[in-house]
């Protein structure tokens, strides 16, 4: 499978897809001018990884700061993410928040909530 | 206008925003790198008097919401402006204020479709109505429920203002003609929230 390694920017976030390695990271900051076609190739990839997942799959969020664009996207890839347990797969997410954030802190929180995959919450 | 009021025009204004504490004001159309601009002048002001970090991140927060709130307004706008609409673009204003400035003050305005008025002051009162828990419930099932449109609004803005501020919406409609009413929200961000 392809990698794809998209490197960051004030508004846009870092992300590592890249299924041989077995590493899945986001980080950064999110608020791109158009979330639609920012994160469009995100979602397919995660559809084609989808086909012939890795056995165990982490997820790792380290963001710093994400719209309310963003975190509506952020949702459908992890709803991706759960589709690809509900198949029998092992998923793990990683949520990373910055001690005194509380806002990324309770955002993980809330996503935990809505989707049906385990969460290890990390502060730095 | 004469030369001499027209000069006198532009110190009232300048006094006035100084009344008012206005640190920006703007009246245009909002892109993206407008949005850039703003909050990033915003975070190198807030820098140079060392404001907390917390405070930082909330009005850096409610200004890229209401900007992009203004943005896709500001593209609906020139669609109608095509067609012959002349209502003007959106204003985007911050202030400062309090004794010891401890408040923020994001101001947006904007003509609406007068259609879209009863939907949107729906939203709205709905907000204000509810507490902590219920803004965290609402912006939930928004997310679940609500699909993104073509500009990337996904109609979770307000709540989420609503919900790093602390603060009730402040918001007012005034009639502009038969088509547009003027929308004015005021959003407040102050230290003596947590």
């Amino acid at each position: 499978m392809d990698v794809i390694k998209i490197k960051g920017s004030d508004d846009t976030p870092n992300v590592i897809l890249d299924a041989e390695n077995n590493i899945i990271e986001f980080s950064g900051r999110s608020l791109p001018e158009d979330v639609v076609t920012f994160y469009a190739p995100v979602i397919q990839w995660i559809e084609e990884y989808a086909k012939s997942p890795n056995l165990k799959t982490t997820v790792i969020f380290r963001l710093e700061y994400f719209n309310t664009a963003s975190s509506k996207i952020l949702l459908d890839i992890l709803l991706k993410f759960e589709d690809i347990m509900k198949e029998g797969h092992e998923i793990l997410i990683h949520w990373y928040y910055q001690e005194d954030d509380e806002d990324m802190q309770e955002a993980g929180e809330e996503y935990s909530e809505i989707v049906d995959i385990p969460f290890e919450m990390y502060s730095y | 206008m004469e030369n001499v009021d027209y000069m006198k025009l532009i110190y009232s204004f300048h006094q006035e925003m100084i009344n008012y504490n206005f640190s920006l004001v703007y009246e245009g159309e909002i892109t993206h790198q407008i949005t850039k601009a703003f909050t990033s002048l915003a975070e190198n002001k807030m820098d140079s008097y060392s404001e907390d970090i917390s405070m930082k991140k909330k009005v850096f927060h409610v200004m890229v919401e209401c900007l992009q709130n203004l943005s896709k307004h500001s593209e609906e706008h020139e669609l109608r402006g095509r067609l012959g609409d002349s209502s003007g673009n959106g204003i985007f204003i911050v202030g400062r204020l309090g004794d010891n400035n401890e408040e923020y003050h994001v101001i947006t305005g904007n003509p609406v479709d007068k259609n879209k008025v009863p939907d949107l002051k729906a939203l709205l009162e709905k907000i204000n109505q509810l507490d902590k828990e219920g803004l965290k419930e609402l912006f939930k099932k928004q997310m679940r429920e609500g699909s993104l449109s073509d500009k990337g609004g996904a109609g979770l803005g307000l709540i989420d203002i609503a919900r790093k501020t602390g603060e009730k919406l402040e918001y007012h409609f005034h009639d502009m003609d038969d088509t547009n009413s003027f929308f004015l929200l005021r959003t407040k961000i102050s230290r003596k929230i947590e």
